[in-house]
């Protein structure tokens, strides 16, 4: 029995919750890239960095209301900070579709080239990033810094096993579960999320009913602005914040997103969750686990590991092609990309 | 009228300076990392190579001889573009030996692809892989620094004396980490539970340290950058209890390492090449007063490869065959033993038909195929602080 709960805990402890935090980061991402690809119909390249910026505002915040003495109790201070982050990043994406994506929607550019024109996007914003924050690691979370800790829980229980929940851990699926209720309430019971949803299921039919097409972009690109800020903030609350990894995590990004449907919000949800589970179930060393489960005859000699964590990357992009080649338009069926 | 007389007048400056110059110019290439992922090391780096240059044009006592260095940036990664900047030092700037190159990798691929074909010595202030021991170098590849072989053993030895038997290894996935990581395996005799690499750059090390969790051991050796993926595994190890005390190879010493840690990662252990004594306190007074950071990496190193070169070149005849011949003999016993800033003194010496023993600023020894012996300093983390336990 206390075999079974060690390697519950074990389970719980290396794959569940960090699978869970990770996946809820990449959902948050994969929702702000597949809502940019639904309605303004391209692949934003620029989204990770966008994502970047709003961090980097919510730093800068976070500072100043430290500076004044203000904090959150046990919760992280960035989290009062998060609307102001808000506010400018929704600014910074709606100035860049002023000066640079509006002119191509106007010209009808094909998804290709406002594709490029993105990366040119993400360049100059890594680069403004870069200006302000300077290239170095920070680490900006602080309150506790955890609700189970390791140490605790094994004086506890007296279990072998140890199990740790970082604050920022439950901060970020409580705050991905918040968002995304909030987003599907507003895509499916209001009227400008409905207007959103019509404009993205066919373009003509929703100018002829009478949908104002500039409307729906600006609202899409504040509510892309607000995802992006949060998820950029709780991937770097729970890591660490480095402009150079924001720009890492794109590509799992678009996976999730591509896998759960290109233009599905449900889709990308799932396709993140998908994603992170995957990349550290493929790549867990089951012979801890093993070791308490199994009598001892059948213990296995080696780690048990399907494949060593150098492939877990690869095994993001394998999922990518399997889905790819079964459903090309994604588990949830979204728009083929 | 004023145009013709300034006119004028810069000809008469520039062949006042022709006149003064009657000795002649020998070019000595320095190719390092200008660009890429080191370029914020490479500065300070390249500053020290001529500052040991300098000082001997400066001293005088190179009779007929001026030493001129001459950049080119190796990139650090590319090892194309590293060949080509290599093969334009050789051919047209027609250089009497080259400083450099810095990372491993590339540093290979010019002395396969540009040295051994044209016979011109490199010494490489930075180059760690043991690899490059065992390069077809026809002699002609030196390294200021030591193998990363030697790190190996020593990291071995330490886990050794403490008696821990059980280890998991986590390097970063690169040429320095691989290398470092087989060394440490080829001389531990205890059990390794776990070799695995990580990607640096990036946030996520969940999958990393399940897996090295599962595997288990008493210590995780952690062979990565302190300000790239080794802090992230760390940072994880620490937060699901997976491991508390760390064995550091030399990519993890930095302040900001006890700064993120401080008492949580006490008891840990770690070894970095490290030099003290006259040579390096000399160099830091030199450097310093020319307005190079003196602990910054690799600068003590840079220094002596480039004050080797010009001790080489006038020991014998300066050419690349005089330096290839000589080098060895200035740099090691016996001799009369050369500090930074001496090397007037050291030219002098040798003119005279005297020998010397080049100590610079970090002990320099060449053992084997002529790399640095080395010293590093062991220490342990007590109370969120780095504390040396010795020198070794």
């Amino acid at each position: 029995m206390i075999d079974l709960l060690n390697a519950l805990v074990a389970l719980l402890n290396y794959v569940v919750i960090p699978a869970t935090a990770y996946g809820a980061q990449l959902a948050l991402g994969a929702l702000g890239v597949t809502l940019v690809f639904g309605i303004l119909r391209f692949s934003n390249f620029a989204h990770a960095d966008v994502m970047a910026f709003g961090t980097m505002v919510v730093i800068g915040v976070t500072a100043l209301f430290q500076s004044w003495g203000i904090s959150f109790g046990i919760l992280p201070t960035a989290l009062l900070a998060l609307p102001f982050g808000c506010l400018a990043t929704i600014a910074l994406v709606l100035g860049t579709d002023r000066v640079v994506y509006r002119f191509y929607r106007r010209v009808k550019a094909a998804p290709v080239m406002l594709m490029i024109v993105s990366i040119g996007v993400a360049f100059v914003m890594n680069g403004v990033v870069r200006m302000f924050v300077g290239t170095e690691d920070r680490t900006f979370s602080d309150g506790a810094r955890f609700l189970i800790s390791a140490r605790d829980f094994k004086a506890a229980t007296g279990l072998d096993e140890a199990l740790s929940l970082k604050t920022t851990q439950a901060v970020t699926v409580v705050t991905a579960v918040i968002v995304v209720a909030a987003l599907f309430w507003f895509l499916n019971r209001t009227r400008t999320g409905k207007s959103m949803r019509a404009y993205s299921d066919n373009e003509d039919l929703a100018l002829l009913s009478g949908i104002n097409p500039e409307h729906v972009v600006r609202v899409t690109w504040v509510i892309v602005a607000i995802l992006a800020t949060v998820a950029g903030t709780l991937y770097g609350l729970d890591k660490s914040f480095k402009p150079f990894t924001y720009f890492q995590i794109l590509l799992p990004m678009f996976a999730a997103a591509i896998v759960g449907g290109f233009g599905s919000p449900l889709g990308a949800i799932v396709g993140g969750f998908t994603i992170a589970y995957a990349e550290i179930l493929f790549t867990y060393a089951f012979k801890k686990v093993a070791g308490y489960v199994l009598p001892e005859a059948l213990q296995p000699d080696g780690l048990a590991q399907l494949l060593s964590t150098d492939y877990k990357f690869a095994v993001s992009f394998a999922i990518l092609v399997i889905v790819l080649l079964f459903r090309p338009n994604g588990l949830f069926g979204g728009k083929s990309a | 009228m004023k145009k013709l007389l300034l006119a004028s007048a810069a000809t008469m400056i520039a062949a006042g300076a022709g006149y003064a110059q009657d000795s002649e110019t020998l070019n000595v290439g320095v190719i390092l990392g200008f660009t890429g992922p080191i370029e914020s090391l490479t500065p300070g780096m390249a500053a020290s190579a001529e500052l040991a240059l300098t000082q001997v044009n400066d001293s005088g006592a190179f009779e007929g001889y001026t030493l001129a260095p001459v950049r080119a940036d190796s990139t650090c990664t590319d090892s194309a573009a590293a060949t080509a900047a290599g093969e334009r030092l050789v051919t047209s700037d027609n250089v009497v030996a080259i400083m450099g190159a810095d990372c491993s990798g590339v540093t290979g691929a010019v002395l396969a692809n540009v040295a051994v074909p044209n016979g011109v010595v490199m010494v490489s202030p930075s180059a760690t892989s043991p690899a490059l021991s065992q390069a077809e170098d026809n002699g002609l590849f030196f390294r200021t620094s030591p193998s990363d072989a030697r790190q190996g053993e020593i990291l071995a030895d330490v886990l050794e004396e403490k008696g821990i038997e059980s280890v998991a290894v986590t390097y970063t996935n690169s040429d320095y980490g691989k290398g470092l990581s087989d060394a440490f395996a080829a001389n531990f005799d205890g059990e390794i539970t776990i070799n695995t690499s990580h990607e640096d750059g990036k946030g996520d090390y969940s999958a990393e340290i399940g897996a090295l969790a599962s595997a288990g051991g008493d210590v995780l050796v952690v062979l990565g950058y302190v300000d790239q993926g080794g802090k992230g595994i760390m940072q994880a190890a620490i937060d699901t209890g997976a491991f508390d005390t760390f064995l550091l190879g030399d990519g993890m010493y930095g302040q900001s390492l006890v700064d993120t840690f401080g008492a949580d990662i006490d008891g840990s252990i770690g070894i970095v090449p490290w030099s003290e004594g006259e040579g390096t306190e000399a160099f830091n007074a030199l450097a310093s007063e020319a307005g190079i950071e003196p602990s910054g990496a690799y600068t003590r190193e840079s220094y002596d490869a480039a004050a080797l070169i010009a001790l080489a070149l006038a020991a014998g005849e300066p050419t690349r065959e005089g330096v290839k011949a000589n080098l060895m003999a200035v740099a090691n016993a016996p001799g009369e033993p050369i500090l930074p800033g001496e090397l007037g003194k050291a030219i002098e010496i040798l003119k005279s038909g005297g020998d010397i023993d080049y100590v610079g600023a970090t002990n320099v020894e060449l053992i084997g195929a002529g790399e640095a012996a080395g010293s590093y300093r062991y220490y342990t983390i007590t109370d969120g602080d780095f504390e040396t336990v010795e020198i070794r």
